[in-house]
C-alpha cells in the first residue's frame, strides 16, 4: 500500500497525479458530508486514469449542488437551475457521447423539485453518474426537511417528519436503472469503490450517499446523522474493484466471491458480509431494500447492477462518432436535396 | 366597399368568393378539405383554407375555410358566400354566416332555417355516399368527399385536378384513392342531374399558383430545421406544435442519415414535460450542439426559469413556440400571437431574447434555420414566434431558399485557439461587440475548462457576487442583444404612402393587413406599411412610428403586446401608436382590421 504522500505523487495510466482532478476550495460548512464525497470522487477518477478534460459535471441548486467547482478544474462544468440537472445532462450526453458524464445532486434537488426528471432519466439509462448527496435536509435553505428524511426523524427545533420517506434506490430498482448503488460519507474506502465500478459502467449510475449536514441533521434524532449512519449501515458486501488497466485476475476461492465484468472490463467482486447477495438479482435486490428499512437498516454497497441494458444513447441510434463533431457537410442537405423537396411541393 | 354585398346585385364573381364547411371532427373532413385546397393550387388558383376545429379527438363541430381570390388575398373573411351544411348542431348558425345572395348546400335530413335572401340547395349526402361506396364501414371515411364532388360540379372545379388531388391526398393507398374517387364523382354527377346551373361564383383555371409550394405551415418550419442543420430536438407534445415535431422526426429519417455510416446526425427525444425539453436543449447547446424545442404557450409558461439560465449563461437554444389562444388552456386549438410579451422578457430577473415572427411557410423555414444560426451567433435562446394559423394550416407560398450563408457555430475557441492565446475568458467582450468567445466541454486543452453557472459571475466565470461587476455583466447582456439588432431578419416596408398614416403587422396579421390596406385605400385612406419580422426593433421600424401621425398596430391578442413594445421602444413616440388587436381565437378576418382602422379614422 502506498503511503498518503506518495500517493499524492503517484501517477495514474495516464500520467496525471491527483493534483489534476482536483477544484476549487470548498467553502460548505467544515466537516460536510459532501466534502467527503468531493474527495472520494477525486480519488476515484484519478485511479481510474478518466481524462478530465472528458468529463462533464453538471449540477442543480443546493450544498450539493455546489461542490463540482470542487472537483477536477479541468473539467468542464454546469450549475444549472433546482431539481432540472437530469435534463442538462441528458441533453448534453447525447450531444457529445464522448463526454464522462457526472451529476451531483441533493435529496431535496432529486427527490422533491427534481423527480419528476429524474426517474425519467433513469428509465431512459442516460450514460452518466448520478450522485444523490443525501442529508434528509435542504441544507442551502437552512434545514428543512427534505423527502428523504425518515419517518419519525426529528430537527434540531423538535419538529418531527410524519411522512414517508423516499427511497430513492428502491425507485431507482423499480424504473429499470441499470447500476444502482447505496453509500455512506462516513465509509470512504466502499464509496471509492462503488464510484470506480460506477466509471467503469456504461448506463445511469445512480450513487444515493448518505452524507450528513453537521450543521442541520447531525443531532441525535435525525437518522441522516454520521453517528445513526454508522450505527445503521448494513454493507451487503465487500467490494474489491480490479481495473481493466490492472493485475491480471487473481483465482478465489469458489462460492465466496461473485465477479461481474463491468462494460469497460473492469471486474468488480464481490464479497458478501452475511447472507449470500446477488447484485444481479433485481427482485432480491429490491426485497433486501425493503426488509432492511424495516430494521432500520441502512444497506449500503453496490446493490443492484445490470452492464446489458442498453443505454439511451444506443436506444437513440446513434453512431460512435459525437454528435458535435458532425462536419456541417452533413449537417445541411444538400441544394438538390431542396430542390426536390420544393419540386413535389409544387405539385400540390 | 362592401366585400360580402349581394352577389347577384355585383355579377359573376369569378375566383374570388369564400366557402364555409361545417362537419363534425373525426369524420375525415380534413382530408376532403385539403383536397379541396390542392385542387384550387393544381388549377393555378391562389386560395388559403382554414381548418376551425375543436379541442377533442371526434364528434364535435368543425369548419373549414376556403377562400379563394384571383388577386391573391389569402388572408381570412369572415364573412361566406357558399355554405356546406353537413352538421346538424350548427346549421342554424352556418346559415346564418351566408352572405346575402349566397348559396347553401345542406344535407337533406337537416332542418334549415328559412332565409329569403340566399338559396339553399338540398344534398342527399347519404344516398349519394351509399351508392358510392359499398362497404357500410368505409362510409364514413369517405362521406365527406361527397361534398368536393357537389362543390366541384357548382364551381367548375375540373374533375381532373380533382382525381390528382386526391391521388397525392391518399398517396401510395391504391383503395382510399378508388373510394374517395368514386364518392366526389357520384356526388359531381348527382349535383349535374339534379341542380340547377351555378354561374354566380366561379372558378377559371389561372397561373397565379406557377411556382408556388402547398404545404403544411409545422412542415416547413420542420424543413427550416432539417436544413438549417438542428442536431439535437427534444419536445413535449402539446397543440398546435407537435405536428413540427412530427414532421420534423419523418423528414430528419429521410434527409440528415449519414450515407457512409447509416447513422443519424440528430436526435430526437420526446421529453417528459417542456422543463425537461428546455433542460435538454440546453445541455445539448452547452456541448455544442445546435439544439431545439417546439411548443406553446403553456409549455412556455413552464420553460421560463429555463429561459433566464441560457440568457444568463449565454447558451445557445431554440424554441419554436406556436402560439395558441391563451391564457391558461384557453382555446387550445385557435390561433393567437398572444405569448410576445411572454417571449420577449420572460423568466425573472432582466431578460431579453430575440424574437422572430414568420409570416408564411417561406418565412417559416428561413427563419427557424436562421434562428439555430442566431442562437450558436449570439450565444443565447432564440424565439421563433408562429402561430396556430401557420403551424396547422396548409398553405400556398414561395418554395424554400437555400440557406446563404454556410452554418454558423458562432464564436468558438478549440484546444488550437486556446494554446496560442496568453489569456482568456468565458464572458470577456474581447471584439466590442458584447458577444464573448466560448470552449465546448470535452476540449482536451486544461485552460479550455469552464465552470458556467446560473449564478452571478465574473468575465472570467468565476462565481461572483460584486456589485460593480453585476452591473458589468447586466450591461453586456443588454448590449449584446440591443447592439446586434441588425443580424435579425430586418423589417419590411410593404409600401410607403405618405407621411400621415401607417400601420405595422407581423407573422400572420400580414396577410388580412394587407388586404385591409388595400380595401381601405380604394375608401381613400392612404396608409404606409410596416412589417415587423423580429424583436427587438431594428431602426426602420423606429423610423417609421416617428415618421408617421399615426401608426396602426394589428396583432391577434387583447392587449396590443406589440404596440406595448413599440411604445417601451419609442416612447417619445408612444403616442402615435394605435392598437388593432383581436382575441377571437379564428384566422385574423380582415374584415376586423377594416372595421378597426376605419372606425379610428373616423374618431381623428
Ligand atoms: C425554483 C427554486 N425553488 C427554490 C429554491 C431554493 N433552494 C435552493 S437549494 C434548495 C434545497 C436544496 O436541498 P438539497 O438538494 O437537499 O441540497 P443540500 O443543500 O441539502 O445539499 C432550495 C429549496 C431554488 N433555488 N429554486
Ligand atoms: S449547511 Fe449542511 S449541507 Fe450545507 S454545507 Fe453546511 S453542513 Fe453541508
Ligand atoms: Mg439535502
Amino acid at each position: 500500500m502506498a503511503t498518503g504522500t506518495d500517493k499524492k505523487l503517484q501517477e495514474n495510466r495516464i500520467g496525471l497525479t491527483i493534483a489534476d482532478y482536483k477544484g476549487g476550495k470548498s467553502t460548505l460548512c467544515g466537516g460536510c458530508g459532501h466534502d467527503v464525497i468531493t474527495n472520494a470522487i477525486i480519488r476515484a477518477f484519478h485511479e481510474m486514469g478518466v481524462e478530465p478534460g472528458r468529463v462533464a459535471k453538471l449540477s442543480g441548486i443546493g450544498c450539493s449542488s455546489k461542490t463540482p467547482t470542487y472537483f477536477i478544474d479541468r473539467a468542464h462544468g454546469f450549475n444549472g437551475v433546482h431539481g432540472r440537472m437530469p435534463a442538462m445532462a441528458t441533453g448534453a450526453a447525447v450531444a457529445n457521447c464522448d463526454l464522462r458524464v457526472i451529476g451531483i445532486s441533493g435529496d431535496g434537488d432529486t427527490a422533491s423539485i427534481g423527480m419528476g426528471q429524474f426517474v425519467h432519466l433513469l428509465r431512459r439509462n442516460v450514460p452518466m453518474i448520478y450522485i444523490v448527496e443525501n442529508n434528509g435536509v435542504y441544507g442551502l435553505t437552512k434545514g428543512q426537511f427534505s423527502a428523504t428524511a425518515d419517518l419519525g426523524s426529528k430537527l434540531k427545533t423538535g419538529i418531527v417528519n410524519e411522512l414517508p420517506p423516499v427511497d430513492l434506490c428502491g425507485l431507482a430498482i423499480e424504473l429499470g436503472a441499470s447500476f444502482v448503488a447505496r453509500s455512506f460519507a462516513g465509509d470512504v474506502k466502499q464509496l471509492v469503490g462503488i464510484l470506480e465500478a460506477a466509471i467503469a459502467h456504461r448506463g445511469t449510475a445512480l450513487l444515493d450517499v448518505i452524507s450528513p449536514c453537521v450543521t442541520f441533521n447531525n443531532h441525535p434524532g435525525s437518522t441522516k446523522s454520521y453517528d445513526y449512519a454508522k450505527d445503521h449501515e448494513a454493507p451487503v458486501h465487500q467490494i474489491e474493484f480490479v481495473p481493466f488497466f490492472d493485475h491480471p485476475m487473481v483465482e478465489q476461492e469458489p462460492g465466496q466471491v461473485r465477479e461481474v465484468q463491468m462494460y469497460d472490463g473492469s471486474v468488480v467482486r464481490f464479497r458478501p458480509v452475511e447472507e449470500d447477495y446477488d447484485p444481479r438479482d433485481r427482485h432480491g435486490a429490491w426485497h433486501h431494500l425493503k426488509e432492511a428499512a424495516v430494521r432500520s437498516e441502512i444497506l449500503t454497497g453496490i446493490l443492484y447492477v445490470d452492464e446489458r441494458k442498453p443505454d439511451f444513447l444506443k436506444l437513440l441510434d446513434l453512431g460512435p462518432e459525437p454528435l458535435v463533431h458532425v462536419g456541417a457537410d452533413k449537417l445541411r442537405p444538400p441544394r438538390s436535396a431542396l430542390d426536390a423537396v420544393n419540386a413535389s411541393l409544387m405539385e400540390g | 366597399m362592401d366585400m360580402a354585398g349581394s352577389a347577384a346585385a355585383t355579377g359573376p364573381r369569378v375566383n374570388d368568393f369564400s366557402v364555409r364547411v361545417a362537419t363534425v371532427n373525426g369524420t375525415g373532413s380534413q382530408s376532403a378539405n385539403v383536397v379541396l385546397l390542392r385542387t384550387l393550387f393544381r388549377m393555378g388558383i391562389m386560395a388559403s383554407g382554414k381548418n376551425l376545429f375543436p379541442s377533442n379527438i371526434a364528434g364535435l363541430p368543425t369548419w373549414f375555410t376556403i377562400r379563394v381570390s384571383g388577386d391573391g388575398w389569402i388572408g381570412s373573411r369572415r364573412d361566406h358566400e357558399l355554405v356546406v351544411a353537413f352538421n346538424r348542431e350548427t346549421v342554424a348558425e352556418d346559415v346564418q354566416a351566408v352572405a346575402p345572395g349566397g348559396l347553401v348546400y345542406a344535407d337533406d335530413k337537416l332542418e334549415v332555417p328559412e332565409r329569403s335572401d340566399v338559396t339553399v340547395h338540398r344534398v342527399p349526402f347519404t344516398a349519394i355516399v351509399r351508392e358510392a361506396c359499398a362497404e357500410a364501414r368505409l362510409r364514413k371515411l369517405v362521406a365527406n368527399m361527397a361534398y368536393v364532388g357537389v362543390l366541384a360540379q357548382q364551381l367548375g372545379l375540373d374533375m381532373e385536378d380533382v382525381e390528382a388531388a386526391i391521388g397525392a391526398q391518399f398517396e401510395n393507398k391504391p383503395k382510399a384513392v378508388e373510394l374517395n374517387l368514386a364518392t366526389a364523382r357520384a356526388a359531381a354527377e348527382w349535383a349535374s342531374g339534379n341542380l340547377p346551373r351555378q354561374d354566380v361564383f366561379r372558378v377559371e383555371r389561372g397561373n397565379s399558383t406557377e411556382g408556388k409550394i402547398l404545404i403544411e405551415g409545422n412542415r416547413a418550419g420542420a424543413y427550416g430545421a432539417v436544413f438549417g442543420g438542428v442536431q439535437v430536438v427534444a419536445w413535449y407534445p402539446i397543440t398546435p406544435s407537435s405536428s413540427l415535431a412530427e414532421a420534423l422526426i419523418d423528414q430528419l429519417g429521410e434527409l440528415r442519415i449519414d450515407p457512409e455510416t447509416g447513422k443519424a446526425t440528430y436526435a430526437v427525444i420526446q421529453a417528459e414535460d417542456e422543463l425537461a425539453a428546455l433542460g435538454m436543449v440546453i445541455g445539448a447547446g452547452w456541448a455544442g450542439a445546435r439544439a431545439m424545442t417546439a411548443t406553446s404557450g403553456p409549455g412556455i409558461s413552464l420553460m421560463a426559469e429555463f429561459s433566464g439560465l441560457a440568457h444568463f449563461t449565454e447558451t445557445p437554444a431554440v424554441v419554436v413556440d406556436v402560439q395558441r389562444m391563451g391564457p391558461s388552456t384557453g382555446l387550445p386549438t385557435r390561433t393567437s400571437q398572444g405569448d410576445v410579451l411572454s417571449l420577449a422578457l420572460l423568466s425573472h430577473g432582466d431578460t431579453m431574447y430575440p424574437v422572430l415572427f414568420p409570416a408564411g411557410p417561406d418565412e417559416y423555414f428561413s427563419m427557424v434555420a436562421e434562428a439555430l444560426d442566431l442562437a450558436a451567433r449570439l450565444q443565447t435562446l432564440v424565439f421563433v414566434a408562429a402561430d396556430l394559423d401557420l403551424g396547422m394550416n396548409w398553405w400556398i407560398g414561395e418554395p424554400f431558399a437555400y440557406p446563404d450563408k454556410p452554418i454558423d457555430h458562432g464564436k468558438v475557441l478549440d484546444a488550437k485557439d486556446i494554446e496560442k492565446l496568453t489569456e482568456w475568458g468565458r464572458y470577456r467582450d474581447v471584439d466590442g461587440d458584447g458577444i464573448p468567445y466560448r470552449t465546448l466541454p470535452g476540449t482536451p486543452d486544461p485552460r479550455a475548462a469552464v465552470f458556467t453557472r446560473g449564478s452571478g459571475h465574473d468575465e472570467d466565470a468565476h462565481y461572483s457576487e460584486d456589485a460593480d461587476n453585476n452591473i458589468r455583466v447586466l450591461e453586456r447582456l443588454r448590449r449584446k442583444l440591443l447592439g446586434n439588432v441588425d443580424l435579425l431578419p430586418a423589417s419590411v416596408v410593404e409600401g410607403r404612402h405618405g407621411e400621415k398614416v401607417g400601420v405595422i403587422a407581423y407573422g400572420t396579421s400580414h396577410w388580412a393587413t394587407a388586404e385591409a390596406r388595400d380595401i381601405l385605400a380604394r375608401e381613400g385612406l392612404a396608409m404606409s406599411y410596416l412589417r415587423v419580422r423580429s424583436w427587438p426593433f431594428d431602426q426602420q421600424v423606429l423610423d417609421f412610428v416617428a415618421g408617421h401621425d399615426r401608426v396602426y398596430v394589428v396583432e391577434q391578442n387583447r392587449d396590443g403586446q406589440l404596440a406595448q413594445l413599440l411604445a417601451v421602444a419609442a416612447p417619445e413616440h408612444a403616442a402615435r401608436l394605435r392598437s388593432v388587436a383581436y382575441c377571437g381565437g379564428l384566422p385574423l378576418p380582415v374584415e376586423v382590421v377594416v372595421e378597426g382602422i376605419r372606425e379610428r379614422e373616423r374618431e381623428v
